[in-house]
């Protein structure tokens, strides 16, 4: 009986094409459409703050060296990852994440919560030459970083794309996204203070690599690497170790 | 390739290589302080030599046979040698960035070949390249000789090719540029993608135009499986690659899709890659070539259609598995892994119907290298399916997820049934194409055999003892309730495994450039003087009847 209605099926390119499409469509639209209108699929950080312009730039310098490919930003509910690596990581904490960097593989280790655990100064000696701080490690070395100047004269662009995407970035955080990331890499000139007056009191201003003649790339993902996991505290309510939490309004 | 055109045909590809010479200029021009005007340069090179090709024969005497006497092949014979070229190149990579990770000094101190640029060059090296390109050229021949007729179209084809060829050229160079968008498997910026999907309604309406002039009143099963190929990667492709540019004269582009929303996308892309690029597709090369040289009728049409369906459903859902205890709402995980497990079914009612499809065949299989190439094809895909399955299962994935274990069961499906089932094909395809009696050296096609089999099982083997000793390390605590080892302890026990497994890649890579020198000398050799008269379309002429 299936094999006569099939036998006339194959007959017909056109419904061929049809069954295939509605066949495939079913399991995408019951997945994916839900996941925009079921309110607790994202829960609810009042404290939350968007990225700097710098931690943006720092942001898609480690999407364009591929680093998801080794590291993944999602800290599982697991026993083990909670006591390695902080608490679990929540869909929050990624809302503004474009791409979202969950990663798929840990040939290194997970960096949902690095931000804060290591100086400065450890992320550029270790970027520089990982074997010089950690001997055993096979990560690349990143020295380019440091001798390459950041684009930053497109960064107004950017916060605007991200804009309309829906990210909440105010008029004048565009306006300003050129100088702010100037001003969070050089904490003694006047631009420094526009940041914090964006961003928060608690944004880290720091001339991150050292060197605050110039913005380069390793500013940027240095920047970035240390806001990880400290955009919101909403992952430490309610856990055993709420002193840790990170309090990204000040 | 010009010869076969008449000059009205000839004026259409000149226009169209003009068109994208000239997109090629306005992106140059439009992106002159960013990568994506070195892309509009990498455009206009390329369109620029197709331009030269047409021209240098633009003159050249019109066909005068009848060509819808004669199946279309030439554009067949391109796609097979690009798709060699790809897989000499794609598993290059691949060996290298395996060796990275053993030796990570292998970078030289530049920023394109650092490891994270260089990965996905390898990725869509042999998933884009390599598959893409036999996946285009076996359902070429596929369709023209189950269907009985020539391609519907002179100059489409072409622009199928050579434009689906554009994007694999533009996502390679942009990787080692920094262009991505760091989609795994979809890291092609957005202009690369907008170019991929007119070459891919161009393929789609040439393939279905193709099959309505079909001679047979069916539609043969390889071409269901082509067609879902082409079909649900075009969805898939577009709806997982919605950005929005920073402007028109930047190359990067940030997704419509925000942070759990955009890792349910990713993940229902990443695995229908894997379900309809580097399964359906094949299946369809497998539904052809496997019952040809086994010169038996496929086992069982049910287990066909049950397989068909249920792949083509099933696979649909199981995205969500990749996303086992993470941010992502229970409900779609469980999901995922149910219909995992349930996938399993119309997985193995494949590899069993093409198993089954050999009874009778199996001394064929013992001293057929080329046959033998898709038997261990079918047997690898239940494997590894049977390992997918099991993987998706939420406790297993606790320990799986993250490690080698992933990356091995990838390859045991990459290199096992994707590849062995494609150089089975080729195998098959070549001499046929080139109207030669038989390849030119079967002790090579043994030797192929052996290495890419010992290379496959070497790299597997390495990779789940790598994974399972990873996961377990990662949880093993003390007796004090403290975790045993330091992330550092668990990289340190890898670094033997990783040697291992650039071995068993590097054996799969000389195995392949052994594949590439005996389809040359079979291409190279004179031709046999009874061609394969049979080898024709049903025209109105050849049956006066119809």
């Amino acid at each position: 009986m299936a094999d006569t209605y099939h036998r006339k099926l194959e007959r017909s390119a056109i419904g061929l094409v049809i069954a295939i499409i509605a066949a495939a469509s079913v399991g995408g639209i019951v997945e994916i459409a839900p996941l925009f209108t079921i309110d607790e699929t994202v829960e609810q950080a009042p404290d939350m703050r968007v990225y700097t312009p710098l931690e943006l730039a720092g942001r898609n310098i480690y999407v364009r060296e591929g680093c998801y490919a080794c590291h993944s930003q999602m800290i599982r509910t697991l026993r083990d990852e909670v006591e390695r690596y902080g608490p679990f990581s929540l869909a929050v904490e990624s809302q503004y994440d474009r791409p979202m960097l969950w990663g798929s593989k840990r040939t290194g280790p997970d960096l949902a919560r690095v931000g804060g655990k290591y100086s400065d100064f450890w992320h550029v000696a270790h970027l520089t030459n990982p074997r010089d701080v950690v001997p055993e490690s096979n990560m690349p070395a990143y020295r380019w970083l440091a001798r390459t100047t950041l684009k930053t004269d497109d960064l107004p662009q950017h916060l605007a794309a991200q804009r309309a995407l829906g990210v909440p970035y105010t008029e004048e955080m565009v306006e300003n996204a050129a100088r702010d990331a100037y001003g969070q890499a050089t904490p003694d000139t006047d631009f420094a203070a526009g940041v914090t007056e964006r961003y928060g009191d608690k944004t880290q201003v720091s001339a991150f690599d050292g060197v605050t003649t110039h913005v380069t790339e390793m500013d940027a993902l240095v920047a970035y690497l240390q806001v990880l996991g400290r955009l919101t505290g909403a992952a430490f309510e309610g856990t055993a170790a709420p002193e840790e939490k990170p309090d990204p309004e000040g | 390739m010009i010869a076969n055109l008449t000059s009205s045909e000839r004026q259409q590809a000149f226009v169209l290589a003009v068109g994208v010479v000239l997109a090629g200029g306005a992106m140059t021009i439009l992106g002159r302080s960013d990568t994506l005007g070195v892309h509009g340069a990498i455009v206009m090179l390329f369109a620029g030599v197709v331009l030269y090709l047409i021209m240098s024969s633009f003159y050249d005497p019109e066909p005068v046979e009848d060509r819808e006497s004669s199946y279309y092949d030439d554009p067949i014979k391109a796609g097979i040698v690009l798709s060699m070229a790809w897989a000499v190149f794609g598993m290059f990579m691949g060996v290298w960035v395996a060796a990275q990770l053993a030796w990570p000094d292998l970078a030289f101190d530049a920023a394109w070949s650092s490891f994270g640029r260089l990965r996905p060059t390898h990725t869509t090296g042999v998933i884009f390249g390599f598959g893409g390109n036999a996946l285009i050229a076996t359902s070429f021949h596929v369709v023209q000789r189950t269907s009985r007729a020539r391609l519907a179209g002179q100059v489409s084809p072409w622009f199928v090719l050579l434009g689906y060829n554009l994007f694999c050229v533009l996502a390679v160079s942009g990787y080692l540029l920094g262009v991505t968008q760091s989609k795994e498997y979809a890291e092609a910026e957005w202009y690369a993608d907008l170019w991929l999907v007119i070459v891919w309604v161009t393929y789609f309406v040439l393939y279905l135009r193709t099959i309505a002039r079909r001679k047979e009143p069916h539609i043969y099963v390889a071409n269901w499986y082509f067609m879902a190929f082409i079909l649900v990667v075009a969805i898939l492709h577009i709806v997982n690659n919605l950005a929005l540019p920073v402007s028109w004269g930047h190359a990067k582009s940030y997704t419509i899709w925000p942070g759990v929303q955009d890792a349910m996308v990713q993940w229902w892309y990443g695995h229908n890659a894997v379900a309809f690029f580097l399964t359906a597709g094949f299946l369809g090369m497998l539904y052809y070539y496997l019952p040809v040289r086994a010169q038996r009728p496929i086992f069982s049409y049910r287990l066909s259609i049950l397989s068909f369906w249920g792949i083509t459903f099933f696979y649909m859902w199981a995205g969500s598995h990749h996303l086992h205890y993470t941010a992502l709402p229970h409900w779609v995980q469980t999901l995922g892994m149910t219909f995992s497990v349930m996938l399993l079914v119309p997985s193995w009612a494949s590899a069993g119907n093409a198993l089954l499809t050999l009874n009778g065949a199996w001394h064929r299989v013992r001293d057929d290298a080329t046959l033998r190439f898709m038997m261990a094809a079918a047997v690898f895909y239940g494997l590894s399916t049977f390992e997918g399955s099991f993987m998706a299962i939420r406790p297993v994935n606790s320990l799986s997820h993250y490690t080698d274990w992933t990356v091995g069961h990838v390859h045991a499906g990459a290199l096992g049934w994707v590849a062995l089932i494609t150089f089975g094909s080729l195998y098959t395809l070549v001499p046929a194409l080139w109207k030669r009696e038989r390849m030119y050296s079967a002790a090579l096609i043994e030797v192929h055999f052996w290495l890419a089999i010992a290379g496959t099982l070497i790299y597997v083997f390495a990779m789940w003892n790598s994974g399972i000793i990873q996961g377990l390390m990662w949880r093993t605590y003390t007796e004090d309730g403290a975790l045993a080892y330091s992330f550092v302890d668990s990289l340190v026990a890898m670094y033997p495994y990783y040697i291992a497994r650039a071995f068993g890649g590097l054996l799969f890579l000389i195995g392949a450039i052994v594949g590439c020198y005996n389809i040359w000398m079979t291409v190279r050799a004179v031709p046999v003087a009874a061609a394969r008269a049979a080898d024709v379309p049903v025209t109105p002429v050849a049956v006066p009847g119809e």
